[in-house]
């Protein structure tokens, strides 16, 4: 596999949302406006390349019984680092993603990155595939959001597409998080197999 | 590089060194970042003091004091002056009757009680629905708004209840605890008579 091919499959082929179906606590809590997936596919994209890297430099030297704690303790340490870094820089982001960012650390695209490829593979392809499948994670993320953020109250990125009294309640809340989510995972099969 | 043994001490001092290492570094982005986070907290407060009691040109921050309500919350209340004239105070309220959890509001009052405006600093309401309490009570010329009125002669609760507000559509539990929060504030400010 080339690292072009490492890259794009975390868009399509190997989507951890759309076809891996990982991570979905923050895949279907956060995702009510496209800023806010934006937001979370964007802070566990960096954690995502950043373990990815950490994990693939000292994968040797870790002892094979107690990797899975040590990478949680890499992983964990830079979700800390990205909900410091946010709440100092991104005061209004932080808020409205607020209790999903130290659930990034129990994401099981970043823990399953770090035990399937990093583990496994070099610095260098460790680094793009947590690049490409962050931010599929990202793009997803921020589909959904615009989906929902469309549909439920008539906006796009805040954008007033239609006014917001016409748009379906739904969508921003839970169950609408799920109809979304099943249509476009419908979809982008149907793509995928096109 | 062969792969290290599963032996006790490979273990122990592999999980040893990472998390000292992760320790440190985040001790070191814990300090590098606790100013800034400090700075939007504090940023973000005196907006919404700005916004409850404009006018002022005192430093309210500065003159801070606190009142407990007969709830047992412990409410700032932050003095705006200006020159030697009480404009209002701003109280940071809350209210645990939220349709999901804490609703903490900053409301301001005239010396007299009555409300100039609010601004909600941190809710967990359901988004679209009583996360409109942010726009909802202040739309003027209607039975939403809360601005101007003196909760000592209008009735501070929802229209359901009897009261003389409309309840946002859809949210009157988010509602009511809106209205409670402002009436702790008002309730407390006033069990004090109003000093300073």
């Amino acid at each position: 596999m080339n690292q072009l091919q490492n890259f794009t499959k975390g868009f399509f082929k190997e989507n951890a949302v759309f076809t891996l179906l990982l991570g979905m606590c923050p895949t279907l809590g956060v995702t009510s406006s496209a800023i806010n997936g934006l937001g979370m596919g964007l802070a566990t994209t960096f954690v995502l390349i950043m373990s990815n890297i950490v994990v693939s430099l000292v994968k040797d030297l870790i002892p094979d019984k107690v990797r899975i704690p040590a990478f949680i303790v890499i992983i964990a340490s830079f979700v800390t680092v990205v909900e410091l870094l946010m709440q100092a820089y991104l005061p209004a982001l932080f808020e409205s993603l607020g209790l999903f960012i130290p659930l990034i650390v129990v994401n099981c695209v970043v823990l399953g990155r770090a035990e399937a490829f990093a583990s496994k593979n070099n610095f260098v392809s460790s680094l793009i595939d947590g690049a490409g499948m962050g931010l599929g994670f990202a793009m997803a993320l921020t589909m959904l959001g615009a989906v929902r953020e469309f549909f439920g109250s008539g906006k796009m990125f805040d954008m007033v597409i239609f006014p917001e009294q016409y748009g379906m309640l739904v969508f921003v809340l839970a169950p609408g998080a799920f109809i979304a989510l099943g249509y476009l995972i419908a979809l982008i099969d149907k793509l995928k197999k096109a | 590089m062969a792969k290290t043994e599963s032996t006790l001490v490979n273990m122990v001092l592999a999980l040893l060194i990472i998390t000292a290492v992760a320790g440190g570094t985040l001790g070191m982005v814990y300090k590098v970042t606790k100013e800034p986070i400090a700075a939007a907290k504090l940023a973000k407060q005196q907006k919404a003091i700005l916004e409850v009691v404009p006018g002022f040109d005192n430093s309210p921050t500065d003159e801070v004091y606190e009142l407990t309500s007969q709830e047992g919350y412990v409410l700032k209340v932050f003095p705006c002056k200006k020159g030697e004239e009480l404009l209002g105070v701003a109280i940071s309220t809350k209210t645990d009757k939220g349709f999901s959890g804490e609703i903490k509001v900053m409301v301001g009052l005239k010396p007299d009680g009555s409300i100039i405006n609010y601004s909600i600093l941190e809710h967990k309401e359901t988004p679209g629905l009583g996360s409109k309490m942010q726009d909802w009570f202040r739309v003027e010329g209607s039975k939403q708004t809360i601005l101007g009125m003196d909760p000592a002669t209008a009735k501070m609760t929802v229209s359901k209840d009897g009261g003389d507000i409309d309840a946002i559509t859809a949210a009157t539990i988010s509602s009511r605890a809106f209205l409670d929060a402002i009436t702790i504030a008002y309730n407390t400010y006033k069990k004090e008579g109003g000093k300073k």
